[in-house]
């Protein structure tokens, strides 16, 4: 019977790499996760104008919270591997073949389904608790903000009085309709601070995207829909919107600015609007305010907007050519 | 297949390919509409620039599109184009003659007359060229919807410029020959200032006049020299 060699006295005893590799890793880790905390969100976009803006950093802070570890295990690992287990000159041995590790595995398995799992519920509460997070959640929104009021036809300054915006999209350019002011139209974005906000927004032609960045708010602009969503700026200051949906050849071009004022400056500000739409004869011209417009219905000029008569426009059709209707027949946009 | 053989369809396929390149550069890069320079006629801090809007225009490839054209002030003659420059910081002029018919707005918020100086512009209509047919009138709002009034618009959006274009109101029929020197039309005047700095400043009409395209937005409405274009203003 063959006895085992014993071991050679001399050899030193084996590293520990799993606690070397954790060690590595946990002090990177620590060091990265606080420099994200403390020095990197303060600064991380979309900043804190709004709500949902806030919400939004808060979100990419924790992500990069949790990525960070992850990141740095396998840059740890692979970095470890490298210079431990690299290949040295007069060393030809395989490595020794593995036929699985029930544990590397469990806890793989185990730490992959918590991480998906964690990710999960944390952006469903995320989603909830900031009221749909800035996002249009389409005609029926199941998120709004708690506590608050809307009034249908008029707006005064306070916390809980939530102002109605209309946004709408048209080739290529946003306007905004205030139906608690009378449903005047502005091409300017103007928002009291401190105040919950519920957008509208629809579009009269294709598909547009309002984007107010800062804000932390992004709806779709479809035709003959209504995408609501919610904010409630924060802090005073001016913002852009964009349109993030390729509309045609000023798609670019299709941006403005808008500005978080006072309350009672907003207040200022939509009044003297409303007044002098009200004066010059916007108002009464404008269609009465609806969540959605169908543009090729006018009632002033006849329902069917196919032929009326005095239209001399090209062929004498609105939308003359391929899409003209006939007489008669409802014109399809 | 030999050598020299496969060579040659190479260098073929190869000029071919140049030769399209060439082709798409020279033909759609190469052929934007031309500038019309107002800088050296401005004096006294002012600008005259005039423009037209016609049913069709003069160009061989798109003769049905309806088209904005704009006057040189040096030679008097209509351009068919829809750049032009002006000197920054200027009280800028404009004249529109409106050949073309109405066509009511998708939305009747650019009915409102919004950036020119004074909030108005002034309209008057005519039966044929100096023929009014009523004085002119000053105006806020030109309702495209109460009646149908208004071709098309003229708007500067990076200049908050919104200005609607009336239609003639003539019963004769429209100018068929552009660039139109006859025909009822409606002459449209108003102020607006350049800023303090240079920049390029795109212009568009907001009626959705491009017939035959998706809800009329396509075609003259998103091609330049047409119903859209750039407004330099020189620094």
């Amino acid at each position: 019977m063959a006895t085992p060699a014993a071991p050679a006295a001399s050899a030193p005893p084996e590293r520990r790499h799993g606690w070397w590799i954790f060690g590595i890793w946990l002090v990177l880790s620590v060091a990265a996760d606080l420099l994200i905390w403390f020095a990197w969100y303060p600064h991380m976009p979309p900043g804190v104008m709004s709500s949902s803006a806030s919400h939004q950093r808060f979100d990419i802070a924790f992500m990069a919270l949790l990525a960070a570890p992850v990141v740095i295990f396998i840059w740890t690992y692979f970095g470890y591997a490298i210079v431990t287990w690299r290949h040295r000159a007069g060393d030809e041995e395989d490595g020794p073949p593995i036929h699985g590790n029930i544990r590397v595995q469990a806890t793989w398995i185990v730490a992959t389904a918590v991480i998906v799992l964690g990710l999960f519920a944390f952006g469903t509460v995320e989603l909830i608790a900031p009221a749909g997070a800035g996002a249009g959640e389409g005609p029926a929104p199941i998120w709004k903000p708690n506590g608050t009021t809307v009034n249908a036809t008029s707006w005064s300054p306070g916390a809980k009085n939530t102002l109605v915006v209309q946004v709408i999209g048209q080739e290529w350019w946003f306007t905004y309709r205030y139906p608690q002011f009378g449903g005047m139209e502005s091409t300017r974005l103007y928002l009291p601070q401190g105040t919950p906000v519920e957008f509208h927004v629809t579009s009269l032609d294709v598909i547009h995207s309002f984007w107010a960045y800062l804000l932390g708010v992004k709806a779709d602009a479809n035709p003959q829909v209504d995408n609501v969503a919610y904010t409630t700026p924060k802090h005073l200051g001016g913002f852009i919107v964009r349109c993030s949906e390729l509309c045609g050849l000023w798609h670019g071009a299709m941006f403005n600015s808008g500005k978080v004022v006072t309350p009672s400056a907003f207040q200022s500000w939509a009044n003297s609007v409303r007044a002098r739409e009200q004066g010059n004869g916007t108002l009464a011209a404008l269609p009465p305010y609806a969540l959605t417009y169908d543009p090729t219905v006018i009632p002033q000029l006849g329902k069917d907007l196919v032929k009326v008569a005095g239209i001399t426009g090209a062929n004498g059709y609105y939308y003359p050519g391929q899409q003209a209707g006939t007489p008669g027949n409802p014109v399809s946009p | 297949m030999s050598v020299p053989a496969r060579v040659a369809a190479l260098l073929i396929a190869f000029a071919a390919v140049v030769v399209g390149a060439a082709f798409i550069v020279i033909h759609y890069l190469g052929s934007n509409p031309s500038f019309v320079d107002y800088t050296s006629v401005a004096h006294g801090g002012q600008v005259n620039v005039v423009l037209q809007e016609d049913p069709q225009n003069n160009s061989a490839s798109k003769p049905d599109w309806v088209s904005y054209f704009v006057r040189n002030p040096q030679t008097r003659v209509w351009e068919h184009t829809t750049l032009f420059k002006v000197p920054a910081n200027t009280r800028v002029n404009v004249t529109i003659l409106g050949y073309d018919g109405c066509t009511p707005p998708r939305n009747n918020f650019w009915s409102q007359v919004q950036g020119t100086i004074g909030g108005t512009i002034t309209v008057q209509q005519f039966k044929d060229t100096n023929q009014p047919l009523g004085p002119p009138s000053t105006t806020q709002i030109f309702n495209g919807w109460r009646h149908c009034a208004v071709g098309h618009t003229f708007a500067i959006p990076g200049l908050n410029l919104f200005v609607p274009v009336a239609s003639p109101n003539a019963s004769a029929s429209l100018c068929s020959s552009s660039p139109c020197t006859s025909g009822p039309y409606s002459l449209e005047k108003f102020s607006f200032m350049t800023p303090r700095h240079g920049g390029e400043f795109r212009w568009q009409c907001f009626v959705p006049c491009g017939g035959g395209f998706i809800d009329g937005n396509g075609g003259p409405m998103q091609t330049l020299g047409y119903m859209t274009g750039f407004m330099e203003v020189a620094s």
